[in-house]
């Protein structure tokens, strides 16, 4: 794919490059003419195995070549955005889960983060730390499934099962914090919903230490196999400056060399007092998004052993009693208690007139909650930035004049989750 | 045969020889849309293994498969086409719904999702959760075995009555 | 006890060190659009995270192509709307949306987040030509709030069904506002042709 396609300052008509372009697709009856006979209409999915889920692809094919193709989504559509409004901001927690399902406790943690800062609450270290243990844990299950399905799509099934047996320790590991596998609702406005147990930091370290040597072995697997290069290597490229106008964010990004990444450059929580590295790949095809992923786990796995090695009992929720959740024993044994419980659990608790926009650097790319407030108990707009809606946009334009076996590795490579696509 | 060698057997109906073949060899066409997909895929993996339980070979095509595995939410948008797949499936065939967003529409009661796939297909069995372990999953399973060995499923019903008119006209 | 508050930088409060060149860039501004810009909100003075300005419909492409290329607010981080309907302001000024822009600074990493106000049934020019990425953007505020956009190559809806009626973000639609279907989406017939 040359450059020269694709420049800043262009006319309306030649920016639509990539996109659907109703008109040109037709089908000429020239038994003839064997080239025009053999383009023909391709429709994959809602629920084809190779789309992940829920999503379609529509594409002219010529011969075995996508010459156009056209994407469709909201086969999960649940009006997250609408329910933020209609809903208190303790319970929304509950639906931030189900945004990337497959990294649910950074989804809670961002949220979490964006309504503490709009009402001022400074949270405990202790939670902070937990927080970002949480955030790197759910970091790397969601990059091992990633580059897992991709190996799986292209026929290395082994492969898959390595990464899955350590997601399934680390369920266990998220398991002991609450109770639950995968949607979690773990954080909550001003703390957590409970606090780690006891001995919990070894048994991270106990789980890093084998990723690290699972990891390894994952690497010596597939990085150097023939085939798995063949298939990879210069297929679906997308360049910097496409990933620029397309709003890439996050591995995909900097897969293709754009050195961004908000845990270091905005760092929030205590970003800026752990030492961690940014990988960066150059050109930007599905092998450098692959390889991307892996070196993003082996950092997220020093990062986690260094919070491990600084977390001190304390307390984990915030001074502010605004949105602090009562305690059970001052709700069973006090009058007040039990009213202070029953409005906050109906009401809710009120943010200050404004609005922010909070992005954390998610799995996939920048996750960012907009949240405008009037003031009441349930937010004017919730808005949610996420990453997959904007690379999955990118995806016709990735896979124009590539095979269409090819478009399977596209689709694995820049990770469109479902629920965070249509929220 | 017994162990001394004579001959033995033991009678019973010919529709119970075949639900016995039927329900140990199920092929699930995983319908995994959203959350609950994940944890069908734990429960297709190593750790949980579904195969142990005779549903081992996922067809991912309609025609070749007779368990239906809705995972996650199904909404407006796609009910249309759950109800495609349903009938493209030979029959008997069976359902399994798989967490609360394709058992009632969960959380979310808002104007894009189905209130529950009961509203579009017939569904044999209901595992709650959200999403479900995947031991939630495998008791499903297995509960959906022991009623086709009854014959007591949607599909087997509707089998049956529909021989019954048939003979009812031959009379 | 809000925003303005200075917690710590746990929360990537970067209010503190861009506020000069903010303060810089936002006098700029003024001085070549003038009365283009409505409104400016800094984040000191209210509840907000990154300074606001409300430009004009008139002005906004050359507003943000200027933002784009002269202030390296290159990256279109957010663009979306929001439906001001119960507001006290849209009594008075008849303004029921506005889309909203949030622009990242690629180079220095900082944020700013630019405003249009529209009344309804109010169309605007499209944005593609800044950012290509703004097509889905676009089509997805037409789909939830219904705002035309002028110039679009294929505004179409995007995550609802192309049979259904009704905007669902709008306030005035119903939570609870189901529409059934009985077959799939049909396929656009003008892709078949």
């Amino acid at each position: 794919m040359s450059d020269s396609k694709f420049q800043n300052d262009v006319p309306l008509d030649i920016a639509r490059w990539g996109m659907p372009s109703r008109l040109d697709v037709t089908i000429k009856k020239d038994t003839d003419d064997l080239f025009e006979d053999s383009k023909m209409l391709v429709n994959i999915g809602p629920t084809h195995p190779a789309m992940h889920g829920a999503f379609r692809c529509m594409a002219k094919l010529n011969g075995e070549v996508i010459e156009k193709s056209y994407c469709e989504f909201g086969y999960t559509h649940r009006a997250k955005e609408k329910l933020g409004e209609n809903r208190t901001y303790h319970q929304f927690v509950v639906y931030t889960d189900r945004l990337n399902y497959c990294s649910a406790l950074i989804n809670n943690v961002t949220y979490a983060m964006s309504v503490e800062r709009m009402m001022g609450i400074e949270v405990p270290e202790r939670t902070i730390w937990i927080r970002m243990i949480c955030a790197e844990i759910s970091r790397v299950i969601d990059h091992l499934i990633c580059v897992g399905i991709n190996a799986v799509d292209l026929g290395a099934f082994s492969y898959f099962t390595y990464g899955y047996q350590q997601r399934e320790r680390a369920y266990t590991l998220i398991e002991k914090l609450c109770g639950a596998r995968l949607t979690t609702s773990y954080t909550r406005i001003g703390g957590l919903m409970s606090d780690a147990p006891e001995g919990w930091e070894k048994e991270v370290k106990d789980w890093v230490k084998e990723t690290r040597a699972v990891l390894a072995e994952m690497d010596k697997l597939l990085t150097e196999n023939r085939i798995w290069l063949n298939r990879t290597k210069d297929v679906a490229v997308f360049n910097k400056e496409q990933c620029l106008q397309y709003g890439f964010t996050g591995p995909n990004a900097r897969a293709a060399g754009i050195n961004i990444d908000l845990r270091r450059d905005q760092p929030c929580m205590f970003y800026d007092k752990v030492d961690f590295e940014v990988p960066v790949a150059q050109v930007g095809d599905v092998f450098d998004r692959y390889y991307v992923r892996l070196e993003e786990i082996k950092q997220s796995l020093n990062i986690i052993t260094q919070c491990a090695d600084r977390m001190k009992p304390g307390p984990i929720w915030s001074e502010d009693k605004r949105t602090r959740i009562p305690d059970k024993d001052v709700v069973y044994n006090t009058m007040e208690g039990l009213i202070h419980h029953f409005k906050f659990f109906m009401n809710g608790f009120n943010v200050p007139k404004g609005e922010a926009y909070t992005a954390f650097e998610a799995a996939n790319g920048e996750l960012g909650f907009y949240i405008v407030s009037k003031g009441g108990p349930m937010a004017h707009r919730m808005r949610i930035r996420s990453p997959s809606f904007w690379h999955y946009q990118g995806l016709d334009p990735m896979i124009k004049g590539e095979y269409i076996g090819d478009l399977v590795a596209a689709l694995g490579s820049i990770n469109v989750i479902a629920g965070e696509l249509d929220r | 045969m017994a162990k001394d060698g004579e001959l033995d057997f033991f009678t019973t109906r010919f529709e119970d020889v075949i639900n016995f073949a039927r329900k140990n060899s199920l092929f699930p066409l995983p319908f995994g849309t959203s959350c609950c997909g994940i944890e069908l895929m734990s429960t297709l993996a190593s750790g949980y293994d579904m195969a142990r339980f005779g549903a081992e070979v996922v067809r991912f095509s309609p025609r070749q498969s007779d368990l239906l595995i809705v995972a996650g939410i199904v909404n407006l948008k796609m009910a249309p086409v759950l109800r495609n797949i349903y009938d493209q499936m030979a029959d008997p065939k069976w359902v399994i719904s798989m967490g609360a967003c394709a058992s009632s529409g969960g959380i979310f009661n808002v104007y894009s999702v189905t209130q529950g796939i009961d509203t579009v297909i017939p569904v044999d069995v209901y595992v709650p959760g959200c999403p479900p372990a995947p031991e939630g999953l495998l008791n499903a399973l297995l509960r959906l075995e022991d009623r086709i060995s009854k014959g007591d499923t949607h599909s087997l019903r509707r089998e049956r009555a529909l021989k019954h008119a048939h003979s009812g006209d031959a009379k | 006890m809000d925003i303005r508050k200075p917690v710590a930088t746990i929360y990537g409060y970067f209010q503190d060190k861009f506020s000069p060149t903010w303060n810089e860039q936002i006098l700029k501004l003024r001085e070549s659009y003038g009365e283009a810009i409505e409104l400016v909100v800094m984040p000191m003075e209210s509840n907000i995270d990154m300074p606001t300005l409300t430009v004009k419909k008139e002005k906004i492409h050359e507003f943000l192509s200027d933002l784009k290329n002269n202030y390296q607010y290159s990256f279109l981080t957010d663009f979306t709307a929001t439906d001001e309907k119960d507001d006290e302001e849209f009594e008075k000024t008849n303004h029921r949306f506005q889309l909203v822009f949030h622009l990242f600074n690629t180079e220095t990493k900082a944020r700013i987040r630019v405003k249009v106000k529209l009344s309804e049934n109010e169309s605007i020019a499209t944005f593609i030509d800044l950012w290509i990425g703004a097509n889905w953007a676009e089509r997805e505020i037409f789909d939830m709030f219904g705002i035309q956009f002028e110039g679009h190559p294929d505004l179409r809806r995007i995550l609802m069904d192309m049979r259904w009626e009704g905007h669902p973000l709008r306030k005035d639609y119903p939570l609870r506002g189901y529409q059934i279907f009985l077959t799939p989406e049909p396929l656009d017939p003008e892709l078949l042709k």
